[in-house]
């Protein structure tokens, strides 16, 4: 029997409550000491063991002890140094001795929201279930009487358009002499043509330099190498100020944020600026976290950051959920939209970004009547790279398809669904179906689509995914220095690698498209709302997508 | 694969000539169905040109409906043709086939042409919706000096059953399509040509991008933008819409199906136009394959091919007759006379014009223009 006492240890945690354990061999270890330097977290160390061993040469049994002191590679309990599962010290292992395991029975959540601080991160989802998007297929294929284009053959022309367009019966043109000429007299909205998937917003702060570079560098090759004119979203934080007067400011999206850092270097950038920018993105809302505002972690506010931003050192940069200078939506769109559009001499597109949410609908309709909007982008719940809380990854926000599905089709009934391009994101790409997905989207009614993670963990090897492996991307901790501001971590990232990777996943991307493309019969238009060649495997997806059913 | 032939001429002629020239454009097994528009009427019609005339098909029943309700909105019948209909194998009779000359309700004599041809057009749509359901009442077109017959069944056999040999019908202007069906349950409206207040038009092909061009025409709160039976009927909603809605001369109905790409369009005296019709109208663009033939309410033919030439089309003739067709041998037994080095196939920039009655033919380049 136990004493009646205290058990020794009774609170402390065992492996079993953890989401990765790490599996260490004993035998294969030569005790470089590795794998304890790179691990982020500092979950594994180096320690002593004293081993007792029994042993008998002789014919009959002799026991004889042996006590040895030994170096072993040990994880540590500690829910403050969990293992997240990164796999960097099996990356570094010269003898394939250490890799963590997933523990699907972990108990993390129960233990690791501590003094008022509920467990935030960045990265995705915990669902690594299929998304509606990877159920949908593209089943209307031409084939009989109608032969299916061929993707490798006929030409391609797989644009998009960004900026509100006027109606055909709006368009300020008269016939002269047979043909049609534009009359001046009418403000006509700026209108901008690009790759359908863009880069979505991930900030010069929630990245390290070499990858927000290596994307950027990769960004102008599309354009002036590839003559794909794929475009990149800032995020909030503003840029390089050097980058803000050169002639490549005409690939990127600025936001404006409810934080507004580094607008203080974008509007002294104004006069000197030799371009103008691709658009101008407000956010409201992001899917990892609607309702939330952003969150820079003072672990990343490192010297640089602090200076483009214009703050002080190792504080929090947090934005606020709402602009807070504005008493409504309504207002803050009419106001925000006008007064950047104006900033610019009204040649520079600016539309608002959104959380994916069931009042998508009324701010979609309080967009269409106002001539200056350019565009609404939705962010489905599935996204994030900053820090967001487990709770509103997990269980705040509308799934993108249904949602872009019925903006779409309450633009349909009111004949507007050129007028304002609905720009989706949220879980695209997330089990890696980047065309797939983007396709899907569009067919669903989207006139482009924004992509985050997926490009960060293709062009950066993240280690990210959905079953919360790594998603250290707030912390600074980032294993492969994709958004860590911490020079030890950041120089492991070679931006030339992202860029060139960046340009690999768009020029696939591109044939992937056109391979669905083609058999759809589309090819000189994309197919927004061509939803007559999607099926869903499920009755009820099908209804409410209103596409057909398919299993 | 869909037959399709347009005789422009000076002269009148007899559908029957169409009807031929689909029998000799005929493969395998795609009767179908025939669908056949005359414009510029002779022999009987005549002295009718002003006139409305509403074409169509009945059942017993759906004709006293029918008669009613014209009856009820002040139309006053004038004249009218049957055909002298012959029992052939393979076609089902219908109770009533009939194109019947109208006066406008007294109401309407001093009205603008643009209000009579609203009314026209809403009679029409009012017709097809009470028959619509049992087929009791089909009407397919409801203009002056235009008739439209269509019906299932292979186009000779057709030909005789409406006995088309020995009818006096005649016109200036005949499009008549040999019907494949290949959108499953054959349907009398799905049959091509498509009419809308003068404006018709045939294609041969397929529309992938049918139901963002259906949405797009159907939200522009057009009374006539309804239906679609068939994923071509676009087509003609779309000439309509460019024509007639928006005011654009012929050939930016091309520049708005097909339009060109960037490069393209800066060679264009009219770019700026250009850009922003391709970005107002990119819902409209089409893919192919497709040809389209069609005309105008003043009587000019055209064909247009898509942006990759996927389909046949010839155009060919002599001077006083041309024929708009999808197949060089349909063309051959439509003019034989005329001069073969003279024929034109036009390409996927081209937009053949051929001009009322036949006077001129022009081939117009939408890259060059």
């Amino acid at each position: 029997m136990e004493p009646a006492g205290i058990l020794e240890h009774n609170h402390r945690l065992s492996l079993r409550e953890f989401p990765y354990i790490i599996r260490w061999s004993d035998e294969r270890c030569k005790r470089c000491g590795m794998c304890t330097a790179v691990c982020p977290v500092k979950a594994i160390e180096p320690q002593v063991e004293l081993r007792r061993t029994v042993h008998s040469s002789a014919p009959l049994p002799e026991p004889v002890e042996t006590r040895k002191v030994t170096y072993i590679v040990k994880q540590v309990i500690d829910i403050e140094r969990y293992c997240t599962g990164c796999g960097t010290c099996t990356l570094v292992c010269p003898n394939e001795a250490i890799e963590p395991e997933y523990n699907p029975q972990h108990k993390f959540y129960h233990f690791k929201n501590k003094a008022g601080e509920p467990y935030k991160r960045g990265g995705r989802r915990n669902d690594p279930s299929l998304s509606t998007l990877d159920r949908i297929k593209f089943t209307r294929i031409s084939m009989l009487t109608d032969p299916a284009l061929d993707a490798g053959r006929h030409e391609f022309r797989i644009r998009t358009l960004l900026g509100r367009i006027l109606s055909p019966e709006e368009l300020p043109l008269k016939t002269q002499d047979g043909r049609l000429i534009v009359s001046n007299d009418t403000f006509i909205p700026p209108v901008r043509e690009i790759y359908p998937i863009m880069i979505g917003s991930m900030s010069v702060g929630a990245l390290s330099p070499p990858m927000w570079e290596g994307l950027a560098m990769g960004v102008a090759y599309l354009n002036e190498v590839m003559g794909m004119p794929v475009v990149m979203c800032s995020g909030e934080g503003g840029m390089p100020p050097r980058l803000l007067k050169s002639r490549y400011l005409k690939y990127f999206i600025l936001q404006i944020a409810s934080g507004y850092f580094g607008w203080d270097e974008i509007i002294h950038a104004l006069p000197h600026m030799v371009e103008d920018p691709c658009a101008i993105e407000i956010k409201y809302g992001q899917g990892a976290k609607p309702g939330d505002g952003g969150l820079l972690m003072s672990y990343k506010v490192l010297k640089l950051i602090a200076s483009i931003r214009g703050v002080p050192m190792f504080v929090d940069l947090a934005s606020p959920p709402t602009h807070q200078t504005k008493y409504s939506i309504e207002e803050s769109v009419a106001k925000m939209i006008q007064s950047m559009s104006m900033a610019w001499g009204f040649r520079v597109p600016v539309f608002p970004k959104i959380s994916g949410t069931k009042t998508a609908r009324a701010v979609l309709n309080n967009l269409a009547r106002n001539p200056y909007a350019a565009a609404l982008s939705i962010d489905g719940e599935d996204g994030g790279t900053g820090a967001a809380y487990n709770v509103s990854l997990d269980k705040m926000g509308h799934p993108i398809a249904s949602n872009i599905r019925e903006c779409y089709m309450d633009l349909v009934r009111q004949g507007k669904q050129n007028e304002l391009p609905l720009i989706s994101a949220g879980g695209v790409g997330k089990k890696g179906n980047l065309a797939a997905n983007a396709a899907a989207l569009i067919m669903l009614g989207a006139s482009g689509v924004s992509v985050g993670k997926y490009i960060m963990q293709a062009t950066a090897e993240c280690f990210g995914d959905e079953l919360n492996r790594c998603n250290l991307c707030n912390t600074g901790r980032c294993p492969r220095g994709i958004t860590t501001q911490d020079p030890k971590l950041y120089r492991r990232l070679d931006s030339e690698k992202v860029a060139e990777r960046l340009v690999e996943v768009f020029r696939s991307a591109d044939i992937e498209l056109r391979k669905i493309f083609a058999p759809m019969g589309r090819s000189t238009e994309l197919p927004i709302g061509m939803s007559d060649g999607l099926s869903i495997d499920d009755k009820a997806m099908a209804e409410r997508l209103e596409i057909s059913y398919a299993c | 694969m869909c037959r399709l032939i347009a005789i422009t001429s000076s002269e009148y002629f007899s559908p029957m000539e169409n009807i031929i020239t689909l029998e000799t454009m005929k493969e395998g097994h795609d009767g179908s169905g025939m669908g056949l528009i005359l414009k510029d009427l002779g022999g009987e019609f005549k002295e009718f040109r002003d006139y409305p005339i509403l074409s169509g098909i009945c059942s017993k029943d759906g004709y006293k409906a029918f008669e009613g309700h014209m009856k009820m909105l002040g139309f006053q019948e004038r004249h009218m043709w049957s055909p002298s209909i012959r029992q052939v194998k393979g076609v089902v009779r219908r109770d009533h086939y009939f194109a019947k000359v109208y006066q406008y309700p007294e109401s309407y004599l001093d009205k603008t042409t643009k209000e009579k041809e609203d009314l026209l057009l809403k009679t029409r749509l009012t017709l097809r919706g009470m028959g619509e359901e049992d087929e009791s009442i089909v009407v397919f077109s409801f203009y002056p000096d235009v008739i439209t017959v269509k019906e299932v069944g292979d186009p000779l056999t057709l030909g005789e059953f409406f006995g088309f040999d020995k009818s006096p019908l005649k016109a200036r202007l005949i499009m008549a399509q040999g019907r494949q069906n290949t959108n499953y349950q054959i349907n009398l409206y799905a049959c091509h040509p498509f009419f809308i207040q003068g404006y018709s038009t045939m294609t041969n092909g397929e529309n992938t991008a049918f139901v963002p061009i259906r949405e797009f025409l159907m939200s522009r709160g057009f009374p006539g933008y309804i239906g679609y039976q068939s994923d071509s009927e676009v087509f003609t909603h779309i000439l309509h819409y460019t024509v007639r809605q928006l005011g654009y001369p012929l050939t930016y109905y091309k520049d708005i199906i097909t339009p060109l790409k960037d490069a393209e369009i800066s060679q264009r005296p009219d770019r700026d136009a250009l850009l922003l019709l391709r970005a107002s109208l990119r819902m409209l663009t089409i893919d192919g394959p497709n040809v389209v033939i069609g005309f105008t309410p003043d009587g000019t033919c055209f064909m247009i091919q898509d942006s990759k030439k996927l389909r046949p089309g010839v155009v060919g003739g002599i001077k006083g007759r041309y024929a708009l067709v999808s197949e060089e041998c349909g063309l051959d037994r439509a003019i034989p006379e005329r001069d073969r080095t003279k024929d034109i196939f036009p390409m996927k920039y081209d937009m053949v014009i051929v001009s009322p009655e036949a006077e001129e033919v022009k081939v117009w380049s939408q890259q060059a223009s």
